[in-house]
């Protein structure tokens, strides 16, 4: 195994050569209007936020801008090709028109700078506020997940849920926001601010692979900037939705001491990297300019950055930590459920979270300028909606005979994880059936997991890592053709982004498809050496003592639930005969 | 004087503590409990896993009376506490010895 590693990063570095590029406007990935700076000064940090928003900001609805620059001059080459030549020509006049225009109306010149002030500061408010509503996520997914869990291991729950918020944050501020963003280029919606413009670069078979971002470390020097501030506070909120996903997977069993070390990772390094290159301007948003599959691997608001990234964590740890004790026989069969304990916490949290999608999806536009907005928000709305329904239909009709409570959230959930990516680029039926279909995939992936064993104690690894996946495939296969060629287009592909069932052919299928597949094998590989990390320092998994007790007393010291008499037989269901003992687990022998 | 326990459904419990309240019972001892007897427990399903429900949530009565009152007190418990299906539950009775009014230090069926 470690030889066949040896030996592809030895073929690599042979067929490639590490560069550190700074990337041009033109270059830039974002779907932004290019940066006005000419390229041969350092873009100037704008910490005070007085020079942020100018004239250059101004455009029309349809993404034209006010300010005309000057075409670039003919070399000889390319006067000899027909085509440059007349749109030079066009260029040209546009320009001079421009020019008469200024001279006929400086006053309208001038007023340009305050008007494109105020869009850059529109987008600014969009960014913020919306990042704040995704910052109440932490609440709803701290409520889901508690409620989901054992009332013994309560405190224990709420206590992951709470500090992974500082620790995610912290690992972000530190060195993450620069692996994954140092690198993206002119941030467009927010003034076209350049100074994020380090990526390391690997050039293979003659084409540029962005790999991960080295600028605005601690927000510092080329990060203090206001743009580069908003856009560290809508994508650290992000990151730590990743980042609790995986707390309710492995909840009830993990060691509050190995949860503290994955905090320190996840935000630094095992974000960042798959997230740099698809939304910093790395190589897998870069399939459609150097492969040409569709637009690259788009992904609007996360369903793979974010989501599946979070489930295939959860994924891996809840597979390699182990069944909590008593679900399953010594012969690997479930024989006895772990019932939630606050079926009203759950659905609260439920409610919050799909609340805090308003932020989630219409707010990574960055841009409250862009009106595509509104349907972001329905096609949100419409694929939760499915997504309960579907998976509560499918438990009361195929699968039980009841509607399951915990399974209606985990529908509703599942549906909103699905639109998260295509949200900006499906029709409202195209966003309800594949909210319908999500509902039914949560259901089915659950009991599949449940069956191998992998016991998921939130249902993460459904809601989160397949619906992600099915989300970024939808996006291949629902896209209508209607939004993404603004600025240039989306990752600096020409034209709107289309589907398979939109004649846009296979090219946006196989882009998604090749996202999704590097997102499950990086982030397992990464889960893999953390989780075996944090076994060889402190362990993942508590005595078997201490999750028969309940781990908030060993654990955190404090019941989650002081003075209320527990109710023995739900809380612990001790099995008839021998109870499978995960060999993650110490064996101790139990009090008596 | 007698003791009696009697363990019955929990929504019959306001009906029970009125009929005794009709035939002179002065007070009451009421536990929520936890059980099965012959009906035993049934299975549900969450997430498509079954598991059972071995003890069902069921009401405790104590109240101890004179010997005069606990034939009557004893038909009013099963007469209101009967719906004729499985689970209606039980009634026991035992022979006290001795009851103190903890206040006033009386003893015997006055303290009852």
């Amino acid at each position: 195994m470690i030889k066949r590693v040896l030996l592809i990063v030895t073929l690599l570095s042979a067929a490639a050569s590490f560069t550190s590029r700074a990337q041009d406007a033109a270059a830039a990935t974002t779907n932004a209007p290019a940066a006005a700076a000419p390229a041969d000064t350092a873009p100037k940090p704008d910490p005070a936020g007085t020079a942020t928003g100018a004239a250059s900001d101004v455009q029309d609805a349809a993404g034209n801008t006010f300010v005309v620059s000057a075409p670039t001059a003919l070399s000889d080459d390319d006067k000899k090709d027909p085509a440059k030549v007349k749109s030079y020509a066009e260029a040209k006049k546009a320009y001079d028109d421009y020019l008469a225009q200024v001279k006929v109306e400086p006053l309208a010149v001038k007023m340009a700078d305050p008007v494109g002030h105020n869009r850059v500061a529109i987008n600014f408010m969009w960014t913020l506020i919306t990042g704040f509503l995704v910052m109440f996520m932490q609440a709803g997914f701290a409520l889901v997940e508690t409620g989901l869990c054992r009332a013994k291991n309560a405190g224990h729950t709420m206590a992951m849920n709470f500090m992974i918020y500082p620790m995610g944050m912290l690992g972000f501020y530190l060195c993450g926001f620069a692996f994954m963003f140092g690198g993206l280029g002119p941030i467009g919606t927010m003034g076209g601010y350049g100074g994020l413009n380090g990526e390391w670069t690997v050039n293979l078979f003659g084409k540029p692979f962005g790999l991960l971002g080295h600028k605005g470390f601690l927000l510092q020097g080329v990060g203090y900037d206001t743009a580069a501030f908003a856009l560290f506070l809508f994508q650290m909120v992000f990151m730590d939705t990743t980042a609790t996903i995986p707390t309710g997977a492995a909840a009830e069993r993990w060691k509050f001491s190995a949860f503290m070390i994955y905090g320190c990772c996840i935000g630094t390094f095992m974000y960042p990297i798959f997230g740099n290159w698809v939304w910093g301007g790395g190589w897998l948003s870069q399939l459609g300019t150097n492969f040409g599959l569709g637009h690259g691997h788009v992904d609007f608001a996360g369903s793979s950055v974010v989501h599946m990234q979070g489930g295939v964590i959860a994924l891996i740890f809840a597979w390699l930590i182990g069944p909590r004790y008593g679900k399953y026989d010594a012969n690997g069969k479930l024989v006895h459920p772990i019932i939630p304990h606050n079926l009203p916490f759950v659905m609260l949290g439920t409610f919050i979270l799909a609340f805090g999608w308003f932020g989630f999806n219409p707010g990574s536009s960055l841009a409250g300028t862009d009106l595509r907005i509104a349907v972001v928000a329905v096609n949100t709305m419409l694929a939760s909606a499915t997504g309960a329904l579907g998976a509560t239909l499918w438990m009361w009709w195929v699968r039980t005979k009841k509607p399951d409570p915990s399974m209606m959230c985990n529908g509703m959930l599942a549906g909103l994880v699905a639109i998260t990516c295509p949200c900006a680029f499906v029709s409202a039926g195209g966003a309800s059936i594949l909210g319908l279909v999500a509902g039914i995939l949560v259901v089915e992936s659950v009991f599949f997991f449940d069956k191998i064993g992998i016991d998921d104690c939130v249902g993460a690894i459904s809601v989160h890592g397949v619906n992600g996946a099915w989300g970024c495939l939808s996006l291949g296969l629902f896209a209508d053709g209607t939004y993404g060629s603004a600025n240039g287009g989306w990752n600096g592909v020409p034209g709107n982004v289309v589907g398979l069932f939109y004649g846009g052919g296979m090219g946006q299928f196989w882009a998604e498809l090749i996202g999704v597949t590097v997102c499950f094998v990086t982030l397992a590989l990464i889960s893999l050496v953390v989780y075996k990390l944090t076994e060889a320092l402190v362990g993942n998994r508590v005595d078997r003592e201490v999750e028969i007790e309940g781990l908030d007393l060993p654990e955190m010291g404090v019941p989650g639930y002081s003075g209320f008499v527990m109710d023995k037989q739900a809380e612990t269901p001790m099995p008839r005969g021998e109870a499978y003992v995960p060999k993650t687990q110490s064996s101790a022998p139990l009090r008596a | 004087m007698k003791k009696i326990e009697a363990i019955i459904k929990p929504f019959k419990l306001e009906e029970v503590k009125d009929a005794l309240g009709e035939v002179g019972v002065m007070g009451m001892t009421v536990i929520e409990a936890k059980g099965f007897g012959r009906q035993k427990g049934h299975t549900e399903t969450y997430r498509g896993s079954e598991y059972s429900v071995d003890f069902l949530p069921k009401i405790k009565i104590e109240l101890v009376v004179s010997e005069e009152q606990a034939d009557s007190a004893i038909e009013a418990i099963v007469k209101t506490a009967k719906t004729g299906k499985i689970g209606d539950g039980k009634v026991f009775i035992t022979t006290v010895d001795d009851a103190i009014r903890i206040r006033t230090e009386e003893k015997g069926a006055k303290a009852v």
